[in-house]
């Protein structure tokens, strides 16, 4: 069963005297629990506003969500505010991008992971003080004990983000999702981070679900993959099966446009062509298809839904959101 | 490729940390660019990496002496800049041009394309007539890749990427001889960073440039570059050419921050050796004695690391290395071991950038296959 | 060269998205948001009025504000003032003069306070401004520590003090000192956002371009600096035109009170506000509705030009 299953997700934003604009517009997947996946796509491909979605993190006001997102069999989008708190930082726990915007730059670090100890699980501030040390401890922060009555700003970026998911993981909830975690942060310490939320997921078998753009972060790190585009999960495989195997020819278009290290120098990049302004609506078809080069007639007058790829399919099951994929060779 | 076309020795930039009340006192300095020689020659890219802090960005700048460098020389094609100041730079400032990291807030949000693209010819005297400058203007503006129809507009008009040509178009109309481009896709989505990058590559071609591009992604310098040159804490601790960099890299912190890069291959990414490195990065304001890099460097020896500054030495041809212990470490007779991390208070007022190193000791990690 | 412009150019209009349309500049954008914005409307239809009301006051006043026309209705020793009556709506005042004629009237004065001071401490401290953001260094922290000083006087008590100074005050005088108190308030505005200017990428992209010092000031910095300066004057008038009517009301401004002017009807009025506040309440009112009118134009201003808002 399912931790974690999204169906059919979207959000809508509206604002006065404006065109309503469906940033997430029918996102479907699951979470299987310890299981890490991957949302990758550019920016305004929706991935961020799932996951805001997903938490109940959205304003009030200004949007419309509909679908279901159901969390071992309860309906989060039908919850109450107070239910909605309850199960934040309990079961579900979220790291930011910013993780200087994302600390109270007021209070000292060790009353911000005390807060989450003693709201979900009851402790008293003493027991929780000496938790908080042991989870920033476990989290890789010298000196944890010091550390307690700092404030956010005398930490350095990499230490912050550490704290950050000291306090996603106080309580250790069941899902983790982390959007772009390590985008703001150099990549020695990308790296630091990454391997930190590898061996905590793996040591508590939470289940992730890591946002970010980067196609190297999800190679490394993700079970599974899905590829965003426009709002739309237009791809989803298993890491291995995905990268060896692009079957959406955005997938294919974004691997083989991204400067690789391990190329030599000297092969002219493809990009592709064209920018996100020229998408269709998915009602009219393929968002992808003014810039798809494997576009044909049918695909900007028929919406393409998701289904599985048996070509695609190498270890595990493959989702393929498209009139006509990339050709692969079907192995012997 | 030819003769260098710009030359630059021990280049130093060091701000001053100024406190007090009614008056201002200098207490100290932060050393952002320490003691830099490199030669950039005609026609090549030189790519110049290294994470925050590390003085690339204060390099490049002071290159084209938009800051002015606390000490050392700057020749370009044979002029010395250094002491070149007033009317006469500002006459220099043609031959040499800058592309900037925000596409946004490099562009005067009040004037449209076509004034903002007028400014530099009329500052130089090249705005011959309203025929041949409206004809130039044009014909940079389609080799850049964009319509004549944009000189009417404004910069909040434009998406990102199609603002980024407007900025390297800019630079082009003075017809330059050099262009910093100072993170020139970093701030471009995923799928536009490959059209800059090509259009960059272009026009390098049509126009005979040559490039310092500056960048903190290592695969974007490593595509684009004929040399690299890796900064860290305000020198330069490695330079080869670009494949040789990545086949074989010499200096422990290149080695660290090669392994740190993710690949998107999950076979490559599964096999991968990766470095870790401990500690916080130090401050500018208040480096390390000898080696800037011996407080985290995993082959750090008792000798010589804390107490000598290692000289930028060419090991291989072409290929330069600041470190004691560079042919040792790579024929292997010195292993790598853990690393105590020393922990850096973060000052309240120092500017250094926020996304510093930190981390416990764990060194190396093989992940296996 | 040519035919890989017009293969470009054919290509963009084919794909629609850089239209042949001229563009909208920023200005023009807020501009347009400012038609549909109803505070600012509200606003400019206050102060229309009453720019409109001053210019014309003299010709469409019922009689002449310094004539004491009905001063055989005053009855000093019943405290009796004239009352409404046909052709004076609002009565006369407390020497007989027609109430509406001096309100009218009024205003003249009331609007020549009030542009001429802001116009002056608007012009000193774009100088100031100008020089301690564009030049800095010394000159920076002599005139910022002038205006530190100036500053951290109350503005009304600094206007006060100012025109005191003068042995015969008159309206001139009332307009040096309340001008005087507005020139270091333009001053800092203007050096903090000269000083976020010259920072900034884009004039670090026209010093690298090698366009000239004098050019990148008025072309580059300036016309950016000018958005918060333009808000500031809207709120400085209303504050100058309050600040004139506390001189007038303390007796710093034109002693002959023939020439009606709000803030000094609002003082004389003092003496029977007991029995006839309705010499006070009509100059007070006026004031208080043309400053709201300068104050809503100034915030929807605000708004309209803060790049922050901007969608």
């Amino acid at each position: 069963m399912a931790l974690l299953e999204v169906r059919d997700l979207s959000v809508v934003f509206q604002r006065k005297g404006e065109e309503p604009f469906a940033a997430v517009d029918g996102v479907s997947f699951d979470v299987a629990p310890g299981q890490t996946v991957g949302l990758v796509g550019e920016s305004g491909c929706g991935k961020s506003v799932t996951s805001m979605a997903i938490m109940g993190l959205l304003p009030k006001r200004g949007n419309k969500v509909t679908g279901s997102v159901k969390f071992e069999d309860t309906e989060l989008l039908t919850l109450s505010d107070r239910q909605m708190r309850d199960r934040r930082g309990r079961d579900l726990g979220m790291v930011f991008q910013d993780p200087l915007s994302s600390l109270n730059p007021v209070i000292p670090i060790g009353l911000q992971v005390t807060e989450v100890l003693e709201r979900h699980r009851d402790m008293s501030r003493k027991k929780a003080m000496v938790e908080a040390a042991d989870l920033l401890n476990k989290v890789g922060i010298p000196d944890p004990r010091r550390r307690l009555t700092e404030y956010p700003h005398q930490l350095s970026g990499g230490m912050r983000q550490r704290a950050l998911i000291a306090i996603a993981l106080a309580c250790k909830p069941r899902l983790l999702i982390a959007d772009e975690p390590t985008t703001a942060l150099d990549v020695t310490i990308q790296a630091q981070i990454l391997a930190l939320l590898a061996d905590l997921v793996r040591d508590t078998d939470t289940a992730l679900i890591m946002i970010t753009h980067d196609l190297g972060v999800v190679a490394g790190l993700c079970d599974e993959v899905n590829v965003l585009y426009a709002g739309r999960v237009v791809e989803r495989g298993s890491r291995h099966d995905l990268f060896a195997v692009p079957r959406h020819p955005y997938t294919h278009g974004l691997l083989a446009s991204i400067p690789r290290l391990d190329a030599p120098k000297g092969e002219r990049l493809s990009p592709i062509r064209g920018s996100v302004m020229d998408n269709i609506p998915w009602t009219s078809g393929c968002a992808f298809a003014p810039r798809c080069p494997n576009a044909t007639d049918v695909c900007v007058e028929v919406t393409p839904t998701m289904e599985s790829d048996p070509v695609g399919a190498r270890n595990s099951e493959r989702l393929l959101r498209c009139h006509n994929p990339v050709a692969q060779e079907v192995p012997a | 490729m030819s003769a260098p076309l710009v030359e630059i020795n021990d280049i130093k930039v060091h701000f001053p940390i100024k406190r007090g009340v009614v008056l201002d006192r200098t207490i100290g300095y932060v050393y952002a660019v320490d003691g830099v020689d490199l030669s950039i020659n005609k026609g090549e890219t030189y790519g110049l990496v290294g994470e925050s802090g590390c003085g690339k960005s204060t390099l490049g700048r002071a290159m084209l002496k938009l800051t002015e460098p606390t000490g050392g020389r700057i020749v370009f094609d044979g002029v010395d800049l250094s002491s070149m100041k007033g009317e006469k730079l500002r006459t220099m400032r043609r031959r040499m041009q800058m592309v900037f990291q925000d596409p946004l807030s490099s562009l005067d949000p009040r004037q449209s394309v076509e004034s903002l693209l007028i400014e530099g010819m009329r500052a130089h005297g090249l705005d011959k007539g309203k025929e041949s400058t409206g004809k130039r203007l044009r014909e940079l503006l389609s080799a850049v890749g964009l319509p004549s129809t944009a000189l009417r507009k404004y910069p909040h008009e434009f998406s990102g990427g199609q603002r980024q040509r407007i900025g390297i178009a800019r630079a082009l109309t003075v017809e330059p001889d050099l262009i910093v481009a100072d993170e020139p896709v970093s701030a471009l989505d995923v799928s536009v960073q490959a059209q800059v990058i090509n259009l960059l590559e272009d026009l390098q071609k049509e126009f005979g440039l040559t490039y310092l591009v500056i960048a903190h992604d290592l695969a974007v310098v490593r595509h684009i570059s004929d040399s690299i040159g890796v900064m860290y804490l305000g020198g330069l601790v490695e330079e080869a050419l670009s494949d040789e960099l990545y086949e074989e890299p010499l200096h422990p912190y290149t080695r660290a921050l090669l392994s740190a890069v993710p690949v998107p291959d999950p076979v490559v990414e599964d096999r991968r050796e990766r470095i870790l490195l401990a500690g916080d990065l130090p401050s500018p304001a208040n480096p390390p004695s000898g080696c800037r890099f011996h407080t985290r460097c995993p082959w750090r020896q008792s000798e010589r690391c804390d107490t000598e500054r290692p000289e930028l030495r060419e090991i291989n041809p072409g290929h330069r290395v600041a470190c004691h212990w560079a042919e040792d470490i790579r024929d292997g007779k010195i292993r790598a071991h853990e690393v105590k991390p020393e922990l850096v208070e973060m000052e309240w007022d120092t500017p250094v950038d926020d996304a510093s190193l930190a981390g416990p000791a764990s060194i190396t990690e093989t992940l296996g296959p | 060269m040519s035919t890989r412009t017009e293969k470009i150019d054919a290509l963009a209009k084919k794909a629609g998205h850089i239209g042949d349309d001229p563009g909208v500049s920023l200005t023009a954008a807020a501009w347009r948001r400012l038609r549909r914005n109803p505070v600012f409307l509200t606003g400019g239809v206050i102060v229309m009025a009453f720019v409109v009301l001053a210019i014309l006051s003299p010709f469409i006043a019922p009689h002449d504000p310094a004539v004491p026309m009905l001063g055989d209705q005053v009855i000093k020793a019943r405290n009796q003032i004239p009352p409404s009556q046909p052709g004076h709506p609002l009565g006369g005042d407390q020497v007989g003069r027609d109430l509406l004629s001096r309100l009218l009237v009024g205003s003249q004065q009331t609007l020549l306070v009030g542009v001429l001071a802001t116009l002056i401490g608007l012009t000193g401290g774009l100088v100031l401004g100008t020089l301690a953001g564009a030049l800095g260094g010394w000159v920076d922290t002599v005139v910022m520590r002038a205006v530190d000083i100036m500053l951290s006087i109350p503005g009304l008590l600094l206007a006060v003090s100012i025109g005191a100074l003068f042995a015969r005050p008159n309206i001139y005088t009332l307009i040096v000192a309340v001008a005087t108190v507005q020139i270091p308030v333009f001053a800092r505005l203007l050096r903090g956002t000269m000083l976020a200017q010259r920072h900034s990428d884009h004039v670090l992209a026209a010093r690298a371009l090698g366009v000239k010092p004098r050019a990148i000031v008025f072309r580059h910095m300036l016309p950016n600096s000018l958005g918060p300066v333009i808000v500031q004057s809207t709120l400085v008038l209303a504050i100058s035109i309050i600040e004139a009517a506390g001189l007038s009301f303390l007796g710093l401004g034109n002693p002959d009170d023939r020439t009606p002017e709000w803030g000094q009807m609002l003082g004389t009025a003092q003496n029977v506000i007991d029995s006839h506040p309705q010499l006070a309440f009509w100059p007070a009112g006026c004031i208080i509705v043309v400053a709201l009118g300068f104050t809503l134009m100034g915030e929807s201003l605000r708004e309209a030009l803060d790049p922050k808002s901007r969608r």
